[in-house]
């Protein structure tokens, strides 16, 4: 239960500061990304403020032996810099671009009721579901070629 | 235009990141929004109810602020097309699961752990989406 009551505080200090930051407005997204033309900065205070407090936190828990309330720390486990990972990115930015919504900022955009959250949202989930459907399917037939 | 609100900002970027420690803190998780998700689409993982409780904080949050505090306190604007919102948000989902992550796992999460991968994908994506915001708004004249 202390699990399920924490997870909810942390989404809503995440909610909050996506709100707050200005993260959960797609045009002021576009405008940080926009050096040619109408530039807003703010974003770049974003990013700073998260990584200071993340980073400075991170240093203090990570070098506690567990979390509080699980057995060991979930990181991730890759370390190759491989195609998936870079294709993957840049394919990313190209919806964030046409958009101004990335997967933290719209979430909590779905709060304010806003129509252009929901249909960002579900086609993104729809866009996870397909490919995780394409990568299952190609890692199959890589297995039945090796087997 | 949108105004330059550079308190605001940093001030929302500490919750960000109080946000992402707490949860590592306590749950020993990164604070990805793509990975947090991923485990909410069919198969369900096991561990599925930390991810929901999460998910509806961070929606409930910006829901609590308007009602608390009227429409006005949070600024929205999206001048987007449906078309384009659909066209973008399926490339979002299949580019972050490539990439394994989004702006808060890899941008923020990712990069304070000084994890390589996230560096790479950040420099990423923030170029990709700065080299089409361009192309979308001074070569192509907007959508």
């Amino acid at each position: 239960m202390a699990r399920i009551v924490l997870a909810l505080l942390a989404g809503l200090v995440f909610g909050a500061g996506i709100a707050v930051s200005g993260m959960i407005n797609p045009a002021k997204v576009l405008n940080f990304f926009d050096l040619a033309g109408s530039w807003d900065p703010s974003l770049a205070f974003v990013m700073g403020g998260a990584l200071i407090v993340t980073a400075v936190g991170y240093r203090f828990v990570l070098r506690r032996p567990r979390p509080l309330l699980d057995e060991a720390f979930h990181l991730p486990t890759a370390r190759r810099i491989d195609l998936p990972l870079v294709s993957g990115a840049a394919v990313f930015g190209i919806g964030w671009g046409i958009t101004g919504f990335c997967p933290g900022g719209a979430v909590p955009a779905l709060g304010l009721g806003q129509p252009s959250a929901l249909v960002f949202v579900g086609s993104m989930l729809a866009g996870i579901a397909l490919a995780r459907f394409v990568r299952g399917g190609l890692a199959g037939r890589a297995r039945s070629r090796a087997a | 235009m949108t105004e330059f609100t550079p308190v605001a900002s940093f001030l929302g970027g500490t919750m960000i990141g109080l946000a992402a420690v707490l949860l590592m803190a306590v749950h020993g998780r990164i604070a990805g929004m793509t990975g947090i998700l991923a485990g909410l689409l069919p198969p369900l993982a096991a561990d599925w109810a930390w991810r929901a409780a999460f998910i509806a904080g961070a929606i409930g949050a910006p829901a609590l602020i308007v009602a608390l505090a009227g429409r006005s306190a949070i600024a929205f604007e999206s001048g987007v097309p449906a078309l384009w919102l659909v066209v973008g948000g399926l490339v979002v989902g299949i580019g972050v699961h490539f990439a394994s992550g989004c702006t808060s796992g890899h941008g923020v999460c990712g990069l304070a752990r000084l994890s390589p991968r996230s560096m790479a994908a950040t420099v990423t994506f923030m170029a990709s989406t700065a080299a089409t915001v361009f192309v979308i708004r001074h070569v192509l004249g907007g959508l």
